[in-house]
């Protein structure tokens, strides 16, 4: 029989018995909607929580050390490569090469330091971080009071909760809720700070009246440069506040984090003393400054692993928190099998009521069978009359059901976040029903429709006629 | 579609013949000889009746000249095919362009109007649907019932399902009219008119008929042979142009 001809009888031998098919589709569009809730959730949270990670901007991002660093994070050493004494210094050429490589979004140097701050008169010491103006997206600046920097060279400041409290005296008392940032904020936003430092400048015109005694001795180690000199000045910087943040923006650092954020262009151009310097005087003492470390953003998590590859191929040492995504896209395969299985059982009950309409329908139209084979039908034409009818059960049904999976996600999306909303805490977007799982749990339901009707249709072609028309 | 309409069968010629024709059901313990050892031939245009008592066989040999079941043992030899040697999917293609079939209950899809009905072997022999529709309307037009083509088969008497039954088994151009006791449902009026269409069609258009009744009358009056079964076995032969009450037996097995 042609395709159409069948189509039209699948449809009529459906249209008959209107009610026992309609509750049989029903049963598969209701497995179709609980496979599709139970795996738009899965695929929802999995989303969710990457997009959360991303923005967190701990998975897309490399550390990059020196292997002169013996500190290297408390990491196992490189054993391979040059030994540190004489594998290279992380400075400006070593930045430019990192962020040339490929999916390298940005590198920007690790500027931090242990510096006193005054406000109100007092002082305070912290650890100061720059940031770039990229943290901006940056996921702990979520629920930030206040503003970010204006620019990226702005003499503004921005505060992690921890160092506001300290600043206004408060001791965070363990047990209880903590402080709302919104009250710290409000007498902290748009005041003065006073940071004082130590400048490093280079000592051009001091070097040349020690340069007869100083050189003998570098120009034999190093063989090179003679101006290997330069001055510590203390300094003293205004900046305004701008914002409090929440969150730590740095956890992945543990000890060495900041509580204090600068502007990394300012940062830069104030050239405070960093602990490297020191290290690193004998080597380079020019203009050029060296960094302790390097933050390196990568376009995407995947790409942190081949980055890492090519930046130890340079000779630094690198660290990134790749394996934690791992280990998480591992659970959500796992929830989503899960989910998956709890759906399908939904789908497999539909499936039986499949073949039970399909068996009841055979004893039913025996005759007809009878009939359609007495006047010439084959045993293909009969098989694939049932397979049709399964069939169109199933595709019908995956229809509705998708349809009603995709309600219900939205149902419950809209009522979590209702509750959400009730609890003060920002919306969330838990169900995606992507395109895929809308043409694969359609696909699904007919594959599994089809194999219901195969063997009632088996059965229907195999009924002897004689035995059929007799049969009133 | 169709070779039927091909080779037009030569008048006169043999074109079904049955040897030593089995056909034994177990039931239960039982071994029942539903058909049991009869050979005969027919004719290509010929008006054969089938005639018994209930039980005798006939159905059963009609069945097997049909192509709905299979010979224990024999043969089957229509137009030169041996049926007991064709495959279910070969069967089934002789059924669709070989042979019309009629039945004492009609057997009308109930869900499908008279048109679908008589529209659905050409279904099966993918014939298109253009083309359906009219040779089912010109179908239905031969029996007389154009008018009543959208109507299904519970609104219409026993006579007019048996008339649109008639233009079903006769949709592909079969040679071969098979009919399963047509006008045991209809009163004798009704039954006439139907052996008359049939009388006409074998007339016309030549075309072999194999008819099982229990009614002798009604086969002395239009077949031109009558074959008497009993017990599964061929009890008599008889020519019904020769002189009546002349019954040649032949074929009977001790």
């Amino acid at each position: 029989m042609k395709l159409p001809d069948l189509t039209e009888l699948a449809l009529r031998n459906l249209r008959e018995s209107v009610l026992r098919n309609l509750l049989t589709t029903v049963g598969i569009a209701v497995g179709v909607a609980s496979l599709v809730a139970m795996l738009s959730l899965g695929i929802g949270l999995q989303q969710l929580a990457s997009r959360r990670l991303v923005k967190s901007g701990l998975f897309d991002t490399v550390l990059v050390t020196s292997r002169r660093d013996l500190r290297n994070f408390g990491r196992e050493e490189e054993r391979t490569g040059p030994a540190p004494g004489e594998s290279r210094i992380l400075d400006e050429p070593a930045r430019r090469e990192i962020e040339h490589l490929h999916s390298v979004l940005e590198a920007y140097p690790d500027i931090r330091f242990i510096t006193e701050l005054r406000y109100d008169d007092k002082p305070h010491l912290t650890m100061v971080g720059a940031l770039p103006s990229s943290a901006r997206s940056n996921d702990a600046f979520d629920g930030m009071q206040g503003s970010f920097f204006s620019s990226e060279t702005a003499a503004e400041v921005i505060l992690q909760k921890s160092f506001a409290e300290e600043l206004l005296g408060k001791t965070p008392q363990p047990g209880i809720d903590e402080t709302r940032v919104a009250e710290l904020a409000a007498p902290l936003l748009g005041k003065e700070l006073t940071m004082r430092y130590a400048q490093r400048a280079v000592a051009q015109s001091q070097i040349s009246g020690a340069n007869a005694h100083a050189g003998d001795s570098a120009g034999k180690t190093q063989g090179n440069t003679s101006e290997t000199a330069y001055s510590v000045i203390s300094r003293e910087q205004k900046l305004r506040i701008v914002g409090v943040a929440e969150l730590d923006p740095e956890s992945m650092r543990g000890p060495t984090r900041a509580r204090v954020f600068l502007p990394l262009r300012l940062a830069e151009s104030l050239h405070v003393m960093q602990p490297t310097d020191l290290r690193e005087i004998s080597r380079s003492a020019g203009d050029e400054p060296v960094y302790s470390s390097i933050s390196v953003r990568v376009g995407n998590p995947t790409q942190v692993q081949p980055v890492e590859n090519a930046v130890k191929k340079m000779g630094f040492n690198t660290f990134s928190i790749l394996d934690a995504t791992r280990s998480l896209r591992q659970f959500f395969a796992v929830l989503d099998l899960f989910l998956g299985i709890f759906g399908s059982l939904a789908l497999a009950v539909a499936s039986i009521g499949i073949v039970n309409t399909l068996v009841m329908a055979i004893l039913e139209r025996r005759r007809e069978i009878g009939i359609m084979k007495a006047i010439g039908a084959s045993d293909a034409d009969v098989r694939t009359l049932f397979f049709a009818e399964a069939g169109a059960m199933g595709a019908l049904g995956g229809i509705v059901g998708v349809a009603l999976g995709w309600t219900i996600g939205q149902a419950i999306n809209w009522g979590t976040n209702i509750y959400l909303k009730r609890q003060a805490l920002p919306p969330e977007h838990f169900w995606s029903v992507p395109w895929w799982l809308v043409a694969g749990a359609i696909v699904f339901a007919f594959i599994v429709s089809l194999v219901s009707g195969l063997y009632p249709a088996g059965r229907a072609a195999r009924l002897d006629p004689v035995q059929a028309l007799r049969y009133e | 579609m169709s070779g039927s309409q091909g080779t037009p069968p030569t008048p006169g010629a043999c074109t079904i013949r049955t040897e030593d024709l089995c056909r034994h059901y177990r039931l239960g313990d039982a071994l029942i000889r539903a058909v049991d050892g009869i050979s005969l031939a027919v004719r290509s245009g010929e008006f054969v009746a089938l005639l018994g008592s209930s039980g005798s066989g006939k159905s059963s040999v009609l069945n097997l000249i049909a192509g709905l079941d299979r010979p224990t043992s024999g043969s089957v030899i229509v137009q030169g095919r041996n049926l007991a040697q064709l495959s279910r999917e070969e069967l089934s293609k002789y059924r669709l362009h070989t042979v019309g079939m009629v039945f004492q209950s009609f057997h009308l899809i109930s869900s499908m109007t008279l048109e679908e009905n008589v529209e659905l072997p050409m279904r099966f022999a993918e014939v298109e649907r253009g083309k359906r529709q009219n040779l089912a309307h010109n179908a239905l037009e031969r029996v007389g019932l154009v008018a009543r083509m959208r109507h299904r088969p519970g609104e219409l008497s026993g006579g007019e399902q048996q008339r649109a039954a008639l233009a079903r088994a006769l949709i592909n151009r079969p040679q071969l009219l098979l009919a399963d006791e047509p006008t045991g449902n209809l009163d004798s009026r009704t039954g006439t008119e139907i052996m008359n269409l049939v009388r006409d069609l074998n007339r016309q258009l030549e075309m072999t008929v194999v008819m099982v009744t229990h009614e002798r009358a009604l086969a002395e009056r239009y077949a031109e042979r009558l074959i008497f079964l009993a017990d599964g076995k061929l009890m008599g032969d008889q020519s019904n142009r020769s002189a009546a009450g002349e019954i040649k037996f032949q074929g009977e097995r001790s």
